[in-house]
């Protein structure tokens, strides 16, 4: 039986990673769950240079779903290398850094140091974060900003690079296809989406930093659906992301056309989460007599039926 | 740090909302430094999806107890659980108190409503045995003062409402009794956050050391989602650290109230 994909030029064991910024830098959850077991370890936003985030409340709690403000709080990315790298780079399975910025030039300059470390396993791209060189709308949802960012990453880098898009756009695949053009080697989809929660004793929003964006199993089908329309566009992987809780949630992701998928929100309330998922495709595999996992991506069976 | 499916050996409303919880958790039991918690999932809460935290009140050779009091969806469902029924529980977590020895401050404890429990364990563990301030809204709001009492603790008690013992806030208390004598004390304090800010400004005031227990939200309650921060005083400024992590407890006088909380 496989488990084992591709993204890039980097082989996974299994399908399964972690969503950035829902699993630290990986140590935090090192006492809970052998990390050796997963596909990869995703990483927390990193930034040329340490930033401190929004105020607090942070995050708060809606139905089947989470909001977030975090603010994309880090040690930038010099502190991430003598801090967190020792122990990543330790690892028996690769690390992919998601990064960030507010011009072109600062995703350059994070991918060119990253690119130095030797045994890095990718670099993922968050492109939904406002460009604060133009008019402040997110650089994922500028078909433009998009190809800039990813070329100039590009060229800045031979690791394997993944374009992480937002899900904030009227259809997906211009964006999916503007980012392979553009070079990367993989998609994730999809990021948070934009939400917002209010106190309606107080009429306080419920974030400090007044909006945020929603995740966990609330968003699934939302992100299924980028998924199965943007497999349909490129050719290169995606890795599914989106409220996955179980091994049948992760498979959604693969059948509609994901080479692999991340576990988010769920690690913060059950962290094991992500090795169940491992479990239990391999058993989904097992009972449905299939060798190689690859041989299930995209494979959902659409029977439209004439409808007069 | 474990994650442990525990075993409820008892549930049971103590006084008002107030529920006592005692659970089989033979992993964490053990580990538990005073001021630590637990972080806690409750099965029945189905599309409320985090985990809840509770300080670990007391605890034995294999079991742990929690004081809660019922305030929302989480602690309701927790109310309703029986004997025998499981909940998975994530802990020892977080950074607790310093332990009072005999060479050590004497111990002033200062608690709010469930902040009792989780000073309960520092006096249980304290070689000194100090006073207990314990306020609260009402009578029915102060809890375990018995059991302080049997550990040989001078229990002070104030209300809002003045239906027990003096009529005010706790720092009431507190500050005549620091008047009388401060040097050679040190608070210890757990409470609502309004409480802290002003037991911590009384120990500026008094020239006296204080350890905080910050009641923030949190989400992962593992230091991965940067939900719980705390701005603290560094020595070019200021930075967040996490309650789950650094804290809940931390050093009142490194605790930068003005950013707010
Ligand atoms: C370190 C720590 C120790 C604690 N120890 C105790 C204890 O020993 N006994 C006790 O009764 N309570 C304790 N609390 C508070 C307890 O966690 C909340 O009362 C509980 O989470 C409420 O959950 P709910 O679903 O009933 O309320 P809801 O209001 O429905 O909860 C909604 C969300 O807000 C969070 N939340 C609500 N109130 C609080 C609060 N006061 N503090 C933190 N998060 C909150 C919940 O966790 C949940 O994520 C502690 C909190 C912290 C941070
Ligand atoms: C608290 C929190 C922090 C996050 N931080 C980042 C981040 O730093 N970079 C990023 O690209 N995505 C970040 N995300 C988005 C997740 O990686 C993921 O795309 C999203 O949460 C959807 O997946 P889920 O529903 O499984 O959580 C964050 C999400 C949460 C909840
Ligand atoms: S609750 Fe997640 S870092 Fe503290």
């Amino acid at each position: 039986m496989n488990l084992s994909v591709k993204i890039g030029r980097l082989t996974l064991q299994n399908p399964v990673t972690v969503a950035s910024g829902t699993f630290g830098y990986g140590a935090e959850y090192a006492r809970l769950i052998d990390l050796n077991q997963l596909g990869a370890v995703t990483v927390k936003g990193i930034r040329v240079c340490p930033v401190r985030g929004n105020p607090t409340p942070r995050t708060f709690e809606v139905t089947s779903g989470l909001l977030n403000a975090i603010g994309l709080q880090g040690p930038g990315v010099d502190a991430f290398i003598k801090k967190y790298w020792p122990f990543l780079r330790e690892l028996k399975v690769p690390t992919i850094v998601n990064i960030w910025g507010t011009t072109v030039d600062e995703y350059v300059e994070v991918t060119r140091r990253l690119s130095e470390l030797e045994g890095l396993g990718a670099i993922e791209i968050n492109v939904s974060c406002p460009n604060v060189n133009g008019d402040g709308t997110a650089f994922g949802t500028d078909l433009n900003l998009l190809g800039e960012i990813v070329s100039a990453c590009r060229r800045a880098t031979s690791l394997t690079l993944i374009t992480k898009l937002s899900p904030n756009v009227s259809s997906i695949v211009p964006y999916a296809k503007a980012a392979e053009q553009a070079g990367s080697d993989a998609l994730s989809i999809m990021n948070s989406y934009p939400a917002m929660a209010i106190d309606p004793e107080t009429r306080r929003p419920r974030l400090g930093n007044v909006t945020g964006g929603l995740s966990g199993p609330c968003i699934k089908p939302i992100a299924v659906k980028l998924v199965f329309d943007a497999a349909r566009a490129v050719r290169i992987p995606i890795i599914g992301i989106g409220g996955i809780q179980d091994a049948s949630d992760a498979l959604e992701f693969i059948i509609a056309g994901a080479t692999a998928v991340a576990i988010g929100t769920a690690n913060f309330y059950e962290p094991q989460t992500a090795l169940r998922v491992v479990e239990g495709l391999r058993e989904y595999l097992k009972n449905h007599q299939i060798e190689d996992i690859n041989d299930l991506i995209g494979s959902v069976r659409i029977e439209r039926k004439s409808s007069c | 740090m474990v994650e442990q499916t525990a075993t409820i050996i008892s549930n049971r409303c103590e006084t008002g909302l107030y529920f006592r919880l005692v659970l089989h958790a033979p992993a964490i039991a053990p580990n538990v430094q005073p001021g630590q918690f637990v972080h806690i999932r409750i099965p029945s809460l189905k599309d409320a999806l985090l985990r809840r935290p509770f300080s670990v009140f007391d605890t034995g050779q294999e079991t742990i107890s929690i004081l809660y009091k019922v305030v929302g969806k989480g602690t309701v469902a927790l109310a309703r659980m029986r004997e025998n029924e499981d909940l998975s529980l994530l802990g020892p977590l977080g950074h607790g108190f310093t332990i009072p020895t005999a060479n050590s401050e004497f111990p002033l404890l200062v608690a709010g409503g469930y902040g009792m429990a989780a000073l309960y364990l520092l006096a249980k563990q304290s070689t000194q045995k100090g006073i207990v301030f314990a306020g609260a809204r009402e009578r029915n709001d102060i809890l375990c003062e018995a059991e302080f009492r049997a550990l040989g603790w001078d229990v002070r008690v104030a209300t809002e409402d003045g239906s027990y013992g003096e009529r005010g806030l706790v720092t009431q208390p507190l500050r005549t009794e620091l008047e009388r004598q401060a040097e050679g004390r040190k608070l210890f304090a757990c409470g609502p956050t309004p409480m802290l800010e002003a037991v911590s400004k009384l120990a500026e005031e008094f020239g006296v050391g204080a350890e905080v227990s910050l009641d923030q939200h949190l989400c992962c309650g593992v230091g991965a989602c940067l939900t719980c921060v705390v701005p603290v005083k560094t020595s070019d400024g200021w930075e967040y650290q996490r309650a789950c992590t650094e804290g809940p407890v931390f050093d009142a006088r490194k605790i930068l109230w003005e950013a707010g909380l």
